[in-house]
């Protein structure tokens, strides 16, 4: 089985061979898995979609492997929740949350790209796996990388938050904690990469994990009654997510799931690491690179690979940008897990505080049916909230002591 | 003590196999077509028209050359430059 023609230059169009490789040599531009469309129509019915397992594998025929999934059998397909009470709050009629905060096993949507990595490059037949990572994928690569008895090797930023990093030490792997940025870390690693024949999930199996992203745009679309969204909200750090949910609704076109895409694609950032929406709002393709400065850590490369095709979709689709303050990431925190009972991480502040100024400023319709991407779980990065949230009532295990606290909470 | 260029995989077929080479002081896109005499068919592949290509990252003692002057940004004796593919990671 497999659907996979081949690779090719996103820029230029050279043809490659499916192997490890993930740069043009020819312009360096990246390369993208290219399938054939044609053959997977007709073989992947909403039919055959909806006889599978609740997993990301179900659309399997669009995902880059040869044979059999091998790695997160148990991912994906998390919930699309409609957030009435949230959308009651913002003047929304149809607001819904694609709920990454649930993955299966680390509880983000890492969980989707790594699965799919890691099957490609046990196909490959690489026996170590590495990545370089602002937390999430750390967690995700130690943690399927175990259950697939994988050698691991995991390069974070060392200033990364202490329960990030127990959060990938739980699993065994060789952690290595670098004295810089995570564009400091993903440069250290191409080097890496270079020298050792490791699989590095996000370096040369790259073309092959970024298409697991698409997985979360498939279920949208599923969950929604096979009709894609009239706007969609999408964190973005290289911006490879963002474009990837795109192709996700292309694609479903394309081979026949649905008729039309008319979804209009929002670009969310951290106003403290910001260069695609900065690009997004000058009007301009080129993105220059930042130093970030933003507790949305997940979020805060400055040096996005995926930003100039980012700012393509954006036009392409005539979606827009935002980006927000620190102050506005804890306020979205706080306001998605009080309306929906949903506890997102920093990452998915930024995407419903952006979201509010999208609103607010007309880019996006109040009419419109808009998904929100909700990429994290809250509890990875309770750091940020800290000291903005309210405070226990203190009281002696007594009644009377309870009473008195009850009177205060009454009185509020 | 020359400037040190270190080259990524993608390019190694045009430097013989070798990981590191030696450059000429002065500015990062003098340094390319100066390479390219000696590798020919260096700079077409990291330039075009006198600029970077979109996805080429070149640091100058590990800073980014988009933080000083891109490709005008002047390079010394016993600097070191790496050349380096965009590579992605995060959302």
């Amino acid at each position: 089985m497999g659907f996979v023609k081949g690779l090719k230059c996103r820029e230029c169009g050279r043809e490659y061979s499916v192997d490890p490789i993930y740069v043009c040599e020819f312009c360096f531009g990246p390369l993208e898995v290219a399938y054939d469309y044609d053959g997977i129509k007709g073989v992947l019915t909403r039919e055959k979609i909806l006889s599978r397992p609740q997993n990301l594998w179900r659309y399997k025929e669009l995902l880059p492997i040869d044979g059999e999934p091998t790695s997160g059998l148990n991912s994906g397909f998390t919930p699309l929740v409609r957030a009435d009470k949230l959308g009651a709050h913002l003047g929304m009629k149809r607001l819904y949350i694609k709920d990454d905060t649930v993955t299966h096993p680390t509880l983000s949507f890492k969980d989707r790209v790594v699965a799919v990595a890691l099957t490609k490059a046990r196909e490959f037949g690489f026996n170590t796996v590495a990545c370089a990572s602002t937390g999430n994928l750390a967690h995700s690569v130690s943690a399927h990388g175990a259950a697939g008895g994988f050698k691991r090797f995991i390069f974070i930023p060392a200033t990364l938050e202490k329960s990030k990093i127990i959060a990938s030490l739980v699993y065994g792997p060789n952690l290595i904690a670098v004295d810089g940025n995570y564009d400091d870390v993903n440069r250290l690693c191409s080097e890496v990469a270079n020298k050792y024949k490791w699989a590095f999930v996000n370096i040369n199996i790259r073309p092959f994990y970024a298409e697991g992203s698409k997985t979360h745009g498939y279920e949208i679309v599923e969950q929604l009654g096979w009709r894609s969204p009239d706007a969609v909200v999408v964190p973005c750090a290289s911006g490879s997510l963002l474009t990837k949910i795109w192709k996700s609704f292309k694609e479903m076109k394309e081979v026949g799931l649905i008729n039309d895409v008319n979804t209009k694609v929002f670009a969310a950032q951290a106003t403290g690491c910001s260069p695609i929406v900065a690009a997004i709002k000058a009007g301009v393709d080129v993105i220059k690179p930042v130093k970030p400065n933003t507790i949305a850590k997940s979020l805060a490369i400055g040096n996005p690979a995926d930003g100039y095709y980012a700012t393509q979709v954006i036009k392409e689709t005539g979606g827009y940008g935002a980006d927000v303050s620190d102050k506005e990431i804890i306020e979205a925190i706080k306001l998605l897990a009080r309306t929906e009972g949903i506890f997102g991480e920093t990452a998915g502040g930024v995407t419903l505080a952006s979201a509010i100024r999208l609103i607010e400023s007309g880019h996006i319709d109040r009419e419109a049916l808009t998904v929100l991407c909700i990429t994290g779980n809250g509890l990875k990065t309770k750091e940020a909230i800290v000291g903005h949230t309210g405070e226990p009532y203190h009281i002696n295990p007594n009644l009377k002591s309870f009473e008195e606290a009850l009177e205060k909470i009454n009185s509020k | 003590m020359p400037v040190t260029v270190k080259i990524p995989v993608p390019l190694q077929r045009l430097t013989q196999g070798k990981e590191e080479v030696e450059g000429e002081p002065g500015t990062i896109i003098s340094l390319i077509k100066s390479l390219d005499q000696k590798y020919p068919g260096l700079a077409e592949r990291i330039s075009e028209g006198g600029k970077l290509r979109r996805f080429v990252n070149i640091y100058v003692n590990e800073e980014d050359v988009r933080f000083k002057k891109n490709e005008e940004t002047e390079v010394s004796d016993g600097d070191e430059v790496s050349i380096v593919p965009a590579i992605a990671g995060g959302i």
